[in-house]
């Protein structure tokens, strides 16, 4: 076993190489924009180059005047169809060419249809707006912002959580800090572009779009074009990347299937990169105000924390990760408020952990502020406000490994050997600065439903239409069914991603691994309980056997006694060839229409905080070594190590994959990553791989990912914690901690960059 | 992306007559009806974005001649074929020996892909990456004369503190210019009026009013090759660059030093500066702070404050003057410190 493929610890599967690999490393595996179709006509996006205002007059004609031109769809073209909804399923409520109102940079004015790509893009160039201009808002700080509450205005954030009396317990408090951060807008750059195929077949739509929820877009796609669900067909077999840029469905969807509809031919649009920062969703721009009391022991008893977030007129999108940050160590007291400030930019959406990743950096480089005025140990510091139960609800944690975390990564990491004094570690021109944080994600599982599939020549079908992000799931999907079923994995089949299949929730959140898999065992149960009932029958070889004392392996039906029969006997008793199992899983605490509305395509989640009889989160540690040239100022990353602890591991392998993803993320959320917004127009400048900066290759060197076991029956039946959002919670914090080990500077605001350092 | 011809001429004087044949002559060659196209990875790029706009590319690829492709090396010093690719030179071992600012201004520029395909000539006369300048909505005097510039009361964290005006503020982003402006390089070219040979650091002209007017090449004009003389102590020579990132990234500043020292006193420095100006930037009053001084922090500093006595900061690039000087007083002192 090499690192990329760790040694299973207990509860911890087999680190087998995804079932896909091969596929997509040959080319094999065809992502949505790939696939061959005939008669394909081209569509490219006209898009906005103000942020507020009307558009008055639109000029079409260069753009008619291009040779292979066959369609234009713009204002009016859109009138007899719904406007869009923002929500789980949809990015936005603006309909871009319901009406002539611009609300943000980048909105959709036209869509050029076209015989190549190349005359669809030329198409779209040449398409000029007039407009009546008005002065926009850009973010914060700017004129014209409006502020609102956050609590209530999204079903996923009702309340703003707090416990106790936090301004008696921070007035009293002998040590205490009060400080205020910030993290970037950040956009989704995946490498895959953002593309929708639309073909229509009589009254049939499919369209083959990547998308994290096929289910929630064919309702949301039908409703938009007043047709029966049904009749719509959602297929995103790959995915090449998504981390929440594909879970609710964009405008551009509707626009392109109604032009395939009126030219009767199917039409393929490829967002270009710039034109996707301002089509799809993005993470907004947090700001942060923490305060934290403590005694000379080093116990908290007070924690406040606000924060505002950047959102869209129309749109409340809410970041909203107190409810996280609040429960986080035993406080005391607790306080917390968030708030929306809207501005004229265009709605903002999920990104990988969506609120944890800029709640727990402010909560995290706070702490270790907290630490640095204690002068305490960061990790001894965290050890002592290690909480029995959460402070908010007083639930306890259905399991909680996060001081296992802390101890095996320190230890892996060398924290013993930090000389705690500012600026003390040096390696030649080199400053050496050592920092961590806590990582935390909460788990949560939502209905799902499989199908399962076992042949007479012991061959394994799957079928669930979860999606393919990337994470593995169709492999820990088949690893779940050759377990269950006794089978080689090479005899699994699975499918996934297409919404002709049965339902499964939306792709965040984390829930992919726990909700799949649960629905996939219970399928493979009840296979297994009618494989029992016939082997178990009057004259087997098994007669008399209980189904707890059976198992299936190798083809065969295992008793403890030893005793075994033949699965291929056992389909001859039965006289059937295959052996098919539909199954619905549903958290415990599901509602009775949980089941109704996940074919609805609005799941329920559940689990976290939600839940009556604990709270439910994933937990790890992280320890970033970061340098600083002492002339210069540039910092570099050479060495991280991160713990997890997320209940059963089903692939030692996908697992370390997702966690070593999130961790380079991580870092680049520290050092790197920031969509600049000019503020005078409220546009975005930096639009391409250029200027938005992710780190490369060279910025990653030594990268370590401890999985640290964990038992826990609490959380689902499978028992696994999601863990795909979990490696980039806390990364930044740690390496801005360590910035500050090393200069004495400490940064609040995100990215870290030379010119924080310089002056 | 626009439709255009494309040519494939296969000598030098047909490339030139393609070229003069649909151009006028005052031209700028950024402006022109026909352009050269060598590794395609900037001029491609710039006319997907519907920044650069020939209705002609004349393809350099074909062209016949050998010494387009060879790097030559002489008493004289080394003459580099236009066409030679960035990676090509940046490995060679002698360039390498004699000139370790010139291999390591390539090595540290672009990416392996980018460096296989990008010519030596292509490079030199790579155009500024300003966000403004690369998307076509937005007013910018360098594309579009006389429209304005959006980046001077913009965002403008990568752009120039030297050589800037009132109608542009760009920053010149190749890193081999740097190497070859501290090394008083020559460019060969060849046009309809005959071949000539330009000074490097008479090749790239400053903003001023007429930002879109780049180089004092003319629109039909080839560059074939560009000569590095012999500097025997530029082995004693460095390029220091600072980005944002470890790799894959424009210099945010950036210094190409060469030493010609006797014991620790300085008997000459060529200094030029990259990321912070608006054309490859040779710094001679540094270059003179430091003549038969000792080389140490103080008269490194010296000469960093004198590299920068006239650089103009904007909103979001002021920390660049302080950047720029540390980048020379570092590269200063590991070119001292270098083993040759
Ligand atoms: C992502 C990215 C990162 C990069 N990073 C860096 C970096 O860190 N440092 C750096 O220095 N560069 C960097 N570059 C720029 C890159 O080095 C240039 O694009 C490349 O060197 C241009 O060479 P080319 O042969 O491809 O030029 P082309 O694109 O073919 O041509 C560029 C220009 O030169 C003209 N031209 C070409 N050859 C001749 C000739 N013989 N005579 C007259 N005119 C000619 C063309 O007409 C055109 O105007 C980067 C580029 C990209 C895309
Ligand atoms: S700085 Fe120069 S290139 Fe950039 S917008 Fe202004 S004029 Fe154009």
């Amino acid at each position: 076993m090499d690192a990329a493929a760790p040694k299973p610890k207990e509860n911890m599967g087999e680190p087998l190489p995804r079932i896909d690999a091969r596929l997509k490393v040959t080319g094999q595996a065809h992502y949505p924009a790939d696939l061959p179709t005939a008669n394909i006509a081209y569509g490219a996006l006209a898009t906005s180059s103000i942020a507020k205002g009307r558009v008055t007059k639109l000029h079409l004609d260069d753009a008619r005047a291009v040779p292979g031109l066959l369609d234009i769809v713009t204002y009016g073209d859109m009138d007899k169809f719904e406007r869009p909804k923002f929500g789980n399923t949809g990015a936005t409520s603006i309909g871009p060419l319901h009406d002539r109102t611009i609300f943000h940079d980048g909105q959709i004015i036209a869509l050029a249809v076209a015989e190549t790509f190349e005359a669809a893009e030329e198409a779209a160039q040449l398409i000029r707006a007039d407009y009546e201009e008005e002065k926009p808002t850009a973010s914060f700080d700017s004129p014209g912002t409006k502020t609102i509450p956050a609590a209530g205005k999204s079903p996923l954030f009702k309340e703003d959580v707090k416990a106790g009396d936090f301004e008696a317990a921070y007035a009293a408090a002998p040590v205490k800090i009060d400080q205020r951060y910030s993290t970037p807008t950040q956009h989704h750059n995946p490498i895959e572009l953002f593309s929708t195929t639309a073909m229509w077949e009589g009254d049939r739509l499919i369209v083959h779009e990547p998308s994290q929820n096929v289910t929630g877009w064919k309702v949301e796609l039908a409703r938009q074009l007043k047709i029966d669900p049904a009749r719509v067909r959602i297929v995103s077999p790959y995915i090449g990347g998504a981390f929440g840029s594909k879970g609710p469905m964009t405008t551009r969807t509707a626009i392109v299937a109604v032009a395939a509809k009126r030219l009767g031919r199917p039409v393929r649009c490829v967002t270009s990169r710039m034109q996707a920062f301002g089509t799809q969703t993005y993470r907004a721009e947090t700001r942060h105000r923490i305060r934290i009391g403590a005694g000379k022991d080093g116990r908290i008893t007070a924690f406040a924390h606000e924060g505002w977030e950047v959102t869209s007129r129309p749109d409340a999108y809410v970041v909203g990760g107190t409810s996280a940050t609040g429960r986080m160590y035993d406080y005391g007291s607790v306080l917390t408020h968030v708030s929306l400030v809207q501005a004229d930019r265009n709605t903002p959406g999920y990104m990988r952990s969506p609120p944890e990743t800029p709640y727990v950096y402010a909560l995290e480089n706070a702490m270790d502020e907290m630490a640095v005025a204690l002068g305490m140990d960061p990790v001894e510091f965290r050890r002592i406000n290690e909480p029995k139960t959460e402070p908010i609800g007083k639930k306890p944690f259905s399991s909680r490994s996060l001081i296992q975390c802390y101890e095996q990564a320190a230890d892996a990491f060398g924290w013993a050997k930090r000389d705690p004094k500012v600026g003390a570690m040096r390696d030649g021109d080199w400053l050496i600065g050592m920092g961590c944080a806590t990582a935390i994600y909460p788990t949560a599982a939502a209905p799902c439903a499989a199908r399962v599939r076992l042949t007479v020549d012991g061959g394994v079908r799957v079928q669930c239409s979860s999606h393919e992000i990337g994470t593995g799931v169709r492999t820990v999907a088949a690893q779940m069914a050759a377990e269950r079923l006794g089978a080689g994995i090479d005899k699994v089949e699975v499918e996934m991603g297409d919404s002709s299949l049965p339902p499964a929730p939306v792709s965040g959140g984390s829930i992919s691994t726990a909700s799949v898999c649960s629905a996939v065992l219970k399928a493979c149960d009840a296979i297994r309980t009618k494989l029992f009932a016939a082997a178990t029958g009057e004259g087997s070889s098994l007669a008399g056997s209980h189904n707890e004392e059976l198992d299936v392996r190798g083809g065969k039906i295992v008793a403890k006694s030893g005793a075994s029969a033949k699965v291929e006997d056992v389909f001859k008793t039965m006289q059937v060839g295959a052996i098919e199992e539909y199954a619905e899983f549903a958290p415990k605490s599901a509602t009775p229409q949980a089941l109704k509305k996940l074919y609805a395509g609005q799941p329920e989640f559940h689990g976290g905080e939600s839940d009556e009889e604990s709270v439910k989160y994933a937990f790890g540690a992280e320890f970033v070594e970061v340098r600083v040239n002492s002339y210069t100022k540039e910092i570099r990353v050479p060495r991280i190590v991160g713990a997890f602890a997320a209940g059963r591991i089903m692939n030692t392998r996908t697992a370390r994959s997702q966690l070593m993803g999130g961790m380079i993320w991580g870092i680049g959320q520290a050092l790197h990553e920031a969509t600049e917004v000019d503020r005078r127009y409220a546009r975005y400048v930096n639009r391409d791989l250029q200027d938005y900066l992710v780190p490369v290759n060279a910025d990653i060197k030594d990268l370590q990912v401890i999985l640290v076991p964990e038992v826990d029956h609490a959380v689902n039946p499978a028992g696994v914690k999601g863990l795909g959002e979990l490696g980039n919670v806390g990364t930044a914090a740690a390496v801005a901690s360590a910035v500050y080990h090393a200069t004495g500077k400490r940064i609040r605001d995100l990215p870290i960059r030379i010119e924080q350092l310089i002056t | 992306m626009r439709p255009f011809v494309y040519e494939q001429p296969t000598n030098i004087s047909a490339a030139v007559a393609l070229a003069s044949r649909f151009t006028n002559s005052d031209d700028a060659p950024t402006r022109a009806n026909a352009q050269f196209i060598a590794g395609a990875t900037n001029l491609a790029d710039y006319m997907k974005l519907g920044v650069a706009q020939p209705d002609r590319l004349v393809d350099l690829n074909r062209l016949a001649e050998p010494a387009l492709r060879q790097i030559r090396i002489t008493d004289d010093g080394i003459r580099f074929g236009a066409l030679v690719r960035m990676g090509e030179a940046a490995d060679n071992s002698e360039v390498k020996r004699r000139y370790p600012v010139v291999a390591g201004s390539l090595k540290l520029a672009a990416s392996g892909q980018i460096r296989n395909m990008a010519s030596l000539a292509g490079n030199v006369l790579q155009r500024t990456r300003c966000e403004y300048f690369r998307e076509t909505s937005w007013p910018c005097n360098k594309r579009v004369p006389g429209s304005g510039c959006a980046a001077m009361e913009g965002f403008n964290r990568q752009h120039a503190v030297l050589g800037a005006s009132d109608a542009c503020i760009a920053t010149y982003h190749g890193d081999f210019a740097q190497a070859l402006i501290a090394l008083d390089a020559v460019v060969h070219a060849e046009g309809s009026r005959g071949a000539r040979k330009i000074p490097f650091a008479k090749l790239h002209r400053r903003p001023g009013d007429t930002p879109h007017i780049e180089t004092d090449l003319a629109a039909d004009e080839i560059i074939t090759a560009i000569e590095v003389p012999a500097i025997p102590w530029a082995r004693r020579s460095l390029y220091l660059k600072i980005r944002d990132r470890e790799s894959y990234a424009f210099a945010l500043a950036s210094a190409a030093v060469a030493l010609d020292l006797d014991g620790d006193k300085v008997r000459e420095a060529r200094i030029a500066l990259g990321g912070v100006a608006t054309v490859p930037w040779r710094a001679r009053t540094a270059e003179q702070a430091l003549q038969d001084k000792a080389l140490d922090e103080a008269s490194a500093k010296a000469a960093a404050e004198a590299a920068f006595a006239d650089a103009e900061p904007r909103r979001d690039n002021a920390f660049k003057i302080e950047l720029g000087k540390r980048t020379l007083v570092r590269a200063l002192l590991e070119t001292r410190d270098m083993k040759v």
